[in-house]
């Protein structure tokens, strides 16, 4: 255990914590505006004071964590559930016309950058959490892709795989036994990684208003309403700004934490 | 007047001792040899000259250099020495070179940094000259050089200022054998003509004892015993020494055998490779890697096959294996072909098994003994119900303990690792076994012992099996018929001891003529 | 060296080609019909008619493909359905601010990371390497609209050196358009630095274990001296990848810093054109940017070919 690992997971706890909590309680009601009561800076009552209609920005950061959260997770989840499974196969099949077309479609994907992507998508469909974990999530398709085909064929050139050709084992039998479990470490150390940059981009979403719809509370959002407001109530800023940066923060230190425990020649692709 | 003394030499890297008070000289023109397995400390000996330690390294102890004490030197002082008096050559020329640089600016670097009065050019040209490499232009790449001329151009850049003492750290372990005597008499020659002294590093007894005017012999970090390489090896006195030897000119006894039925017949097989096309417009070349292969393995029999790299006994072996598809003829074993109508067939596979070259890559490092040396049960039809007493059979088998089953494969040493790889073999009963390249790997003392595991098994299970490798010596132990490989055809095939004392083919009698010999010795 | 080239050229044109049907056919699934949506619920049924006729839109699908693709060849971006006027006069002045301000943001980037890499490497393990680490691992996790913010904050309001937003225009000058770009490059810049600097220190790191740099040192060069000569173009191969990519992260990233600075870019024009359905106008500007992306790209490919000459040998 290292002294990354534990801060990267205290951090990455503290946030996680905070979201499940708001299940069940926050100090105030996040959406309760109180007009008389707003633009406070934190004080003793709102510990991170209140914004423009009132509300308590304390509870606010609690519930858009809950937003930021799932949609990193799902965006991560639809990386690793496609992504993966392709790079194993180009790996494979590499040199081959599989390999060929998968690593041309990455191509092609990475030539959208996610908010290119998500323009497109909700200018169709509308904006919305949903939309955003599409865009995010398919932006995330070519980067595990990329990385488990990496980690792959290195492993697919030793001799034990051979060994395991010579038991008749098939490629994608080989493929689940033994590449997978190898270059798991590499996939968990990506996936913290992806996990933080998927914040970053919800938030910068729903900043532009292509993601979390009201009522559905974000901090990217928040930070929208605080931009006319930013010089008389700097905290309106300040707090999302922070509680973003420190859940990053948390989770990239958690990444490089994990990568050195678990194995520090890990090679990780940070896009 | 000693060329490079040193005296005492401790050296411990983050605390562990890797070194222990050594001492050794080397006077000018003379060859040293320093020579011993794995973890011997004889490279760091050999980095501790030259100050490039890793980090964490602390040493005592004095090194002096032409009458200089080094060992406390500076880091400037020693980036004068380095590349202008004392040179050095490195183990892995693929990649000793800067990929993105000319190998000719690689070579005038040297000379522009300690020679500034000379013409870097001509001097460059002058040094890739002196080593062969006359015909190769400066302007070419690294990749566009072979092995054998990749270390050329690294001893270019070693010698390129005159340097008075040329350090070669197992300089011709990762080339062929042809390639090896080649750049050892390069070395020779330059440590004569130029009157530089030369210390060598190698693990290879046979190496040394062609080469070396003195042996300095190390084990764990320490020298145990140093003299004149006649008088060394008739009359080596230190008990390591006296067993490392030994396990060099070992040759394990097979057991007799009678003629059989041919196993394995290899008729007329074709191995192509498509080449990547080079130009945007025309059809890709092919490269034969197999040419119109035939021979027979009959049951029982013990059948080396020898050649260098890029000869295509890896295709080969392959091919035999129902690994990879052939372009023409056909390999049957028992009369049944290894590959049916494209696919390889597995009632053929499963009778034969493989054991390969790296202890340390031939397991999946996350599954544990028992796991690992089952997998050939894959190819049975039915996993047979009694699995662990075949375990506990093989690993007993190959000298190792049945409750060795439940560890994993870093808990255990290189030599143990190819018991285990061995006992993988044995466990479905193949009828053929193909040794590919199983004991190049390990160290001599090792290596002996795995010979000698393999002649036991002989006589327990009357195996038959391929034993492919570069090292003339190893196979001339261990097999009964052997066959030579060139360019992809077999040029020459035999009785082993007949071809081993009378090649009859020209590039056998090269192999041959190449391959160090440790010289019969009263051990 | 020429039919690396080449073929990576075909390839920029594939891609452009998928890139540019994905789009079309992405928006082709749009729901709901323009010309209602401009006139109305309410209108008749002959005047939508009369107004998809004049948009086009009662053509087949592969009809309008080819002839939007036919005529962004010719530099012809289709007509607004919602101002009658060319696209490519509405994007015309608005790419001035958005590629600018993505290259500028670019060579802030570079200049500040490749020391910052270069210098973590050289004292690894030491407070230097530490520090820059540090001031990464946070320079990382901020975001750029959000540092966009403090920095209008910071530098505009309370210091008054620039203005909190607005550009000044290229007519009046490079100096003055520059400047109103400046707070913008930076705040788009300084994160993607902080990448950029750790992978200038990881590839140099991973260079310094190779076996050549070894025979360098033992010719005599210096740590410093090896790094520089051998080490530097080695590690500029993983370096170029990075750098491409960036290209499109800051090209997009632009698109959000203009709503804090007020800047006619890109992206004003993209999210109004979302709202008001003015689909003609969201492929063409996507479009664009995915072509953008795909130059740069295409350039950073060649780039590969002049520091590694391995891969010119093979096509």
């Amino acid at each position: 255990m290292n002294r990354t690992l534990i801060l990267g997971g205290a951090l990455s706890a503290l946030v996680v914590f905070a979201a499940l909590v708001s299940f069940v309680w926050t100090p105030f009601e996040h959406t309760e505006m109180d007009i008389p009561a707003k633009l406070q800076p934190p004080n003793a009552l709102h510990w991170f004071g209140t914004d423009h209609f009132g509300r308590d920005m304390f509870s606010m950061i609690m519930v858009g964590a809950r937003t930021s959260i799932a949609v990193a997770v799902v965006a991560v989840g639809i990386g690793i559930g496609l992504g993966v499974p392709l790079g194993l196969w180009a790996a494979a099949r590499q040199g081959g016309w599989v390999d060929e077309v998968i690593m041309r479609g990455n191509d092609l994907i990475f030539a959208f950058p996610s908010l290119v992507i998500a323009i497109l998508i909700t200018a169709i469909f509308g904006a919305g959490a949903v939309n955003a974990i599409i865009a995010i999530g398919i932006f995330n398709i070519p980067v595990f892709a990329r990385v488990t085909r990496g980690g792959a064929l290195p492993i697919w050139a030793r001799e034990f795989i051979m060994a395991a050709r010579v038991a008749g084992k098939g490629p994608a039998r080989i493929s689940i036994e033994h590449i997978l479990p190898n270059i798991a470490n590499l996939l968990i150390v990506q996936a913290t990684i992806q996990f933080s940059l998927g914040i970053l981009a919800e938030a910068a979403l729903s900043y532009v208003g292509l993601g979390a719809q009201p009522p559905t509370p974000s901090w990217g959002r928040m930070l929208a309403d605080a931009q006319t407001l930013v010089s008389i109530a700097p905290h309106m800023a300040l707090v999302p700004g922070c509680a973003i940066i420190i859940t990053v923060l948390g989770l990239n230190l958690l990444g490089d934490g994990l990568r050195d425990a678990l194995d520090p020649r890990l090679r990780v692709a940070r896009v | 007047m000693n060329l490079l003394e040193i005296s005492n030499l401790s050296l411990s890297i983050h605390g562990a001792q890797i070194l222990h008070d050594v001492s050794l000289n080397v006077r000018p023109g003379e060859v040293v040899a320093i020579t011993g397995e794995s973890g011997s400390g004889k490279s760091m000996t050999a980095l501790a000259i030259m100050q490039l330690l890793p980090d964490g390294s602390e040493m005592t102890g004095g090194i002096t250099f032409d009458g200089e004490d080094i060992s406390q030197s500076n880091e400037t002082r020693m980036c004068a020495l380095r590349g202008d008096s004392i040179g050095m050559v490195f183990q892995e020329p693929m990649t000793a070179l800067n990929p993105v640089q000319t190998i000719g600016a690689q070579v005038s670097e040297t000379v522009r940094l300690h020679r500034p009065d000379l013409d870097a050019t001509a001097r460059t040209a002058e040094m890739l000259d002196r080593v062969g490499l006359a015909e190769i232009s400066p302007g070419r790449y690294p990749h566009e050089l072979s092995g054998g001329q990749r270390q050329r151009v690294v001893i270019a850049i070693a010698i390129a200022c005159g340097p008075k003492l040329l350090i070669a750290d197992e300089p011709t372990t990762a080339l062929d054998v042809t390639t090896q005597a080649q750049i050892l008499d390069l070395l020779v020659e330059l440590a004569r003509a130029d009157g530089m002294g030369l210390l060598m590093i190698t693990h290879d007894l046979a190496v040394v004892a062609n080469m070396a005017h003195r042996i300095v012999v190390m084990q764990d970090g320490a020298v145990v015993e140093t003299g004149d390489t006649a008088a060394l090896l008739n009359a080596p006195e230190h008990p390591y020494t006296k067993a490392l030897f030994a396990a060099s000119a070992h040759q394990a006894t097979l057991p007799d055998q009678t003629a059989q039925q041919p196993l394995l017949q290899v008729r007329g097989v074709v191995r192509d490779y498509l080449l990547p096309r080079t130009k945007l417009f025309s059809a890709a070349g092919t490269h034969r890697a197999v040419d119109s292969v035939s021979f027979d393995i009959p049951r029982g029999g013990r059948v080396g096959l020898v050649g260098e790299s890029g000869c295509g006994k890896s295709t080969l072996t392959r091919a035999i294996l129902g690994l990879e598809p052939v372009q023409a003829g056909e390999i049957l074993l028992k009369g049944q072909p290894v590959f049916a109508s494209g696919a390889p067939n597995l009632a053929v596979r499963r009778k034969m098994q493989v054991v390969f070259q790296d202890p340390y890559g031939s397991f999946n490092p996350r599954h544990r003994v028992s796991r690992l040396i089952t997998e050939p049960f894959h190819l049975l039809e039915t996993p047979p119900p009694d699995r662990a007493d075949r375990i506990a059979e093989a690993l007993t088998a190959v000298g190792l303990s049945p409750d060795d089953a439940q560890k994993y494969p870093h808990q255990f040493s290189g030599g143990q690792r190819q018991r285990l790889a061995i006992a993988r073999a044995l466990i479905i009963r193949p009828e053929l076994i193909v040794f590919d390249e199983a004991v190049s790997a390990l160290d001599v003392s090792v290596r002996a012992q795995i010979l000698d595991l393999i002649a036991d098994l002989c006589r327990q299970y009357d195996l038959t099996y391929l034993f492919i490798s570069h090292d003339l010596s190893v196979v001339r132990g261990i097999t009964d018929h052997v066959m030579v490989m060139q360019h992809g055809k077999i040029v020459e095939q035999g009785d082993t001891n007949d071809v081993f004392d009378a090649p009859k083919h020209a590039y056998t009698q090269t192999l041959i003529e190449a391959a160090p010999k440790l010289p019969r010795t009263g051990t | 060296m020429l039919r690396y080239a080449l073929k990576r050229l075909l390839s920029l044109l594939i891609s452009l080609a998928i890139a540019s049907l994905v789009i079309f056919v992405v928006i082709e699934v749009a729901p709901g019909d323009p010309a209602s949506f401009m006139l109305g619920i309410n209108a008749q049924e002959d005047t939508l008619a009369a107004l998809r006729a004049e948009l086009g839109l009662d053509q087949t699908k592969v009809q309008r493909y080819l002839a939007w693709v036919g005529g962004m060849v010719q530099g012809d971006f289709g007509t607004s359905y919602q101002y009658r006027t060319p696209v490519a006069e509405m994007i015309g002045d608005r790419l001035w601010v958005s590629l600018p301000l993505a290259l500028y943001a670019l060579i802030l980037s570079t200049l500040i990371a490749f020391p910052a890499g270069i210098f973590a490497a050289s004292r690894r393990g030491k407070a230097g390497d530490i520090g820059v680490m540090g001031a990464t691992q946070i320079g990382v996790a901020i975001p750029n609209f959000w540092f966009a913010m403090m920095l209008v904050l910071i530098f505009a309001i309370n210091l008054r050196w620039f203005s909190a937003g607005g550009f000044a225009g290229w007519d009046s000058g490079a100096f003055a358009a520059l400047k109103s770009l400046t707070l913008p490059a930076i705040a788009l810049a300084l994160p993607q630095a902080a990448i950029l600097a750790r992978v200038m220190r990881s590839a140099l790191l991973d260079v310094l274990g190779e076996d050549f740099m070894r025979t360098a040192r033992a010719k005599g060069l210096s740590r410093g001296q090896a790094l520089r000569r051998h080490g530097l173009r080695n590690a500029m191969i993983p370096v170029l990848t990075i750098l491409g990519l960036q290209f499109s992260f800051l090209l997009a990233g632009g698109i959000i810093i203009e709503q804090v600075f007020y800047l006619p870019g890109l992206g004003r024009l993209i999210f109004q054109s979302i709202s008001a359905r003015d689909l003609i106008v969201v492929e063409s500007v996507t479009m664009l940017l995915v072509f953008a992306v795909i130059v740069v790209n295409f350039a950073v490919d060649l780039a590969y070919a002049a520091v590694d000459p391995r891969l010119r040998a093979r096509t």
